[in-house]
């Protein structure tokens, strides 16, 4: 029995070296700024730089604006799916799917080219117009992923009768969305927004291909033209992912031992 | 609700024709804000692309643009795109395996599989550019496992023609969010694998070997090849990355359409459209085919 577990642990040594030592040797790299010993150098440089901050907020702005305009078009669709319109499931599921067969640089350049200053509305004749169109890209790329996180969220509760005693009690659609349905999956939508927040914050492709000011853009530059804070730059990025990962399993293990609202 | 008007049409036959439309009417209401997101945002864009493709410049219909794509450039930049998607997917698909079968099969210690599809979430989503830079800072000309292997084991990596912005260097850097998105996906099929399963073919007297080969493998071979081909289309569709880590020069299809994006270097915008529709054509059959795959892995796993 013994030496059948060679293998398996041969497989896991091995892909752990594969992914920790990229890790390790970015870390590296970022500390060795100052000649001869090990600083915080490059990160101080980059928190201190003005264009981190602008270009990070915007990335954070933008996937909050996606989050809210995801959930609010996602959630009442699989819920009204669920609740009237069973047999339409497969046309919505196919939808959803969509982002994941079309690429993100093809849809952009649907974008581009279907709102530009000439067409009926021109969103990218005006900043505002640009940042709503990244905006409604990134609530199509997080699309599957929201998508799937909510309707799992849907199928755990009952929502014919979660609605049929909101209606016995007399609220109309509006509260039975926002004051039901909505707590009652909230661990799902967080899910699906902490997984948005973690594809959106770096996305490099559709902000740059619109021309906006956003964490993305800003890392390629610096790559382009330093040396040391890219490295303290990926280090941050993977950061900011592994928080939001951790944050789904955080709010999913809270989850199990709470109580459903209302 | 639902119950009464049921009641009521099987009492009253004349009453539920309007009774049914009105809930129908009420209903369809119910989807269109989301289906009018996915025609405009979605649907509409692509089909754009894709008339466009179809057309030449005054919008007469024309397939010169698909036969444009022709030219060696263009075919080059789809070869190479298509090679890296492909040995990625492969690769990624042979270790995510082994590593999601070692830690979902062997009774390896508990916090293993946890921490794996933890770490997995997390290196599937660490993609773009961050990755790129991670890569420059491993195995770049000035990277750590460049000087380690040049200091302490005399071997110059560079020496023996390995360029991290090149075919195989693009592949190893893919792999560090394809083995992990192969973990994520094989992992439920491997759960699916029934104990009862290896029992009862080891009363039969099979061996390990034929257990896999004849039970197993039959059976996971759908979300097997399935999940190589959601991999294959995630490394084809990727730009960030190779942008970040090769610049423009390594002429893969993504990059030659980024360029075509910013500046229109094909200097013809429907050949553009061309390049954009054989995207969407490659990724949508072997997308296509995974659902379809996927739907017969499923079978097995209720």
């Amino acid at each position: 029995m013994k030496s059948s577990k060679v293998g398996p642990w041969l497989a896991i040594i091995l892909g752990a070296l594969y992914f920790i030592v990229p890790l390790i040797a970015t870390f590296e790299f970022s500390l060795r700024m100052k000649r001869g010993q090990y600083s915080f150098e490059a990160y101080r440089i980059v928190l201190a730089d003005p264009q981190f901050r602008a270009t990070f907020l915007f990335s954070t702005i933008v996937a909050l604006a996606a989050i809210v305009v995801g959930a609010l078009l996602v959630v009442p669709t699989a819920y009204w799916v669920q609740l009237r319109l069973r047999r339409l499931r497969p046309l919505i599921e196919f939808i959803t799917l969509l982002p994941l067969v079309i690429p993100a640089i093809v849809i952009v350049f649907g974008y581009i080219r279907m709102y530009n200053s000439s067409s009926i509305l021109p969103l990218t004749s005006t900043a505002a117009g640009t940042n709503v169109l990244l905006t409604i890209g990134y609530v199509t790329l997080a699309l599957p992923y929201m998508y799937r996180a909510v309707d799992t969220g849907l199928r755990a509760i009952d929502v014919r009768v979660l609605t049929e005693a909101a209606q016995s009690l007399g609220a109309g659609w509006g509260r039975i969305l926002f004051r039901v349905i909505f707590p009652n999956v909230r661990v799902a939508v967080l899910s699906g927004a902490f997984l948005t927040f973690a594809i959106v914050i770096g996305e490099f492709t559709l902000a740059s291909l619109l021309n906006r000011p956003a964490f993305g853009p800003y890392l390629q530059l610096m790559g382009a033209n330093r040396a040391y804070e890219p490295s303290a730059l990926a280090i941050i990025a993977f950061a900011v992912t592994w928080a939001c990962m951790g944050l789904i399993q955080l709010v999913g293990r809270g989850a199990r031992g709470a109580t459903p609202v209302r | 609700m639902v119950d009464q008007s049921e009641a009521q049409a099987i009492a009253i036959p004349a009453q539920p024709a309007p009774a049914r439309a009105s809930t129908f009417s009420w209903a369809w209401i119910g989807v269109t804000p989301f289906l009018a997101f996915a025609v405009l945002f979605l649907i509409a864009p692509t089909l754009f692309l894709i008339v466009g493709a179809f057309q030449d410049a005054q919008g007469h219909f024309t397939l010169a643009n698909l036969a444009d794509l022709a030219q060696p450039s263009i075919v080059r930049a789809y070869r190479i795109s298509l090679e890296i998607s492909i040995t990625s997917a492969i690769l990624g698909a042979i270790f995510g395996s082994l590593i999601a079968a070692a830690a979902v099969l062997n009774g390896l210690p508990g916090w293993l599989r946890p921490t794996l599809l933890t770490f997995s979430g997390v290196a599937s989503q660490f993609a773009g550019v961050p990755l790129a830079f991670a890569f420059l800072a491993t195995l770049g000309r000035t990277g750590l496992v460049t000087y380690l292997l040049n200091t302490y084991l005399g071997f110059n990596l560079y020496s023996t023609g390995f360029n991290l912005l090149s075919f195989w260097g693009l592949t190893i850097t893919y792999l560090y969010f394809q083995i992990p998105l192969m973990i994520l996906i094989m992992t439920p099929a491997l759960d699916g694998l029934k104990r009862e399963w290896r029992e009862a073919s080891a009363i039969l007297g099979a061996s390990t070997w034929q257990y896999w080969r004849y039970v197993a493998l039959p059976v996971l071979w759908p979300s097997l090849l399935g999940a190589t081909l959601l991999l294959f289309a995630n490394a084809f569709g990727a730009v960030a990355t190779a942008y970040a880590l090769t610049g423009s020069s390594l002429n893969i299809v993504t990059i030659l359409l980024f360029a075509q994006i910013r500046g229109d270097v094909l200097h013809n915008a429907n050949l553009g459209y061309a390049l954009a529709f054989g995207m969407i054509l490659i990724t949508g059959v072997s997308n296509g085919a995974y659902i379809w795959l996927r739907s017969r892995g499923e079978r097995w796993l209720k």
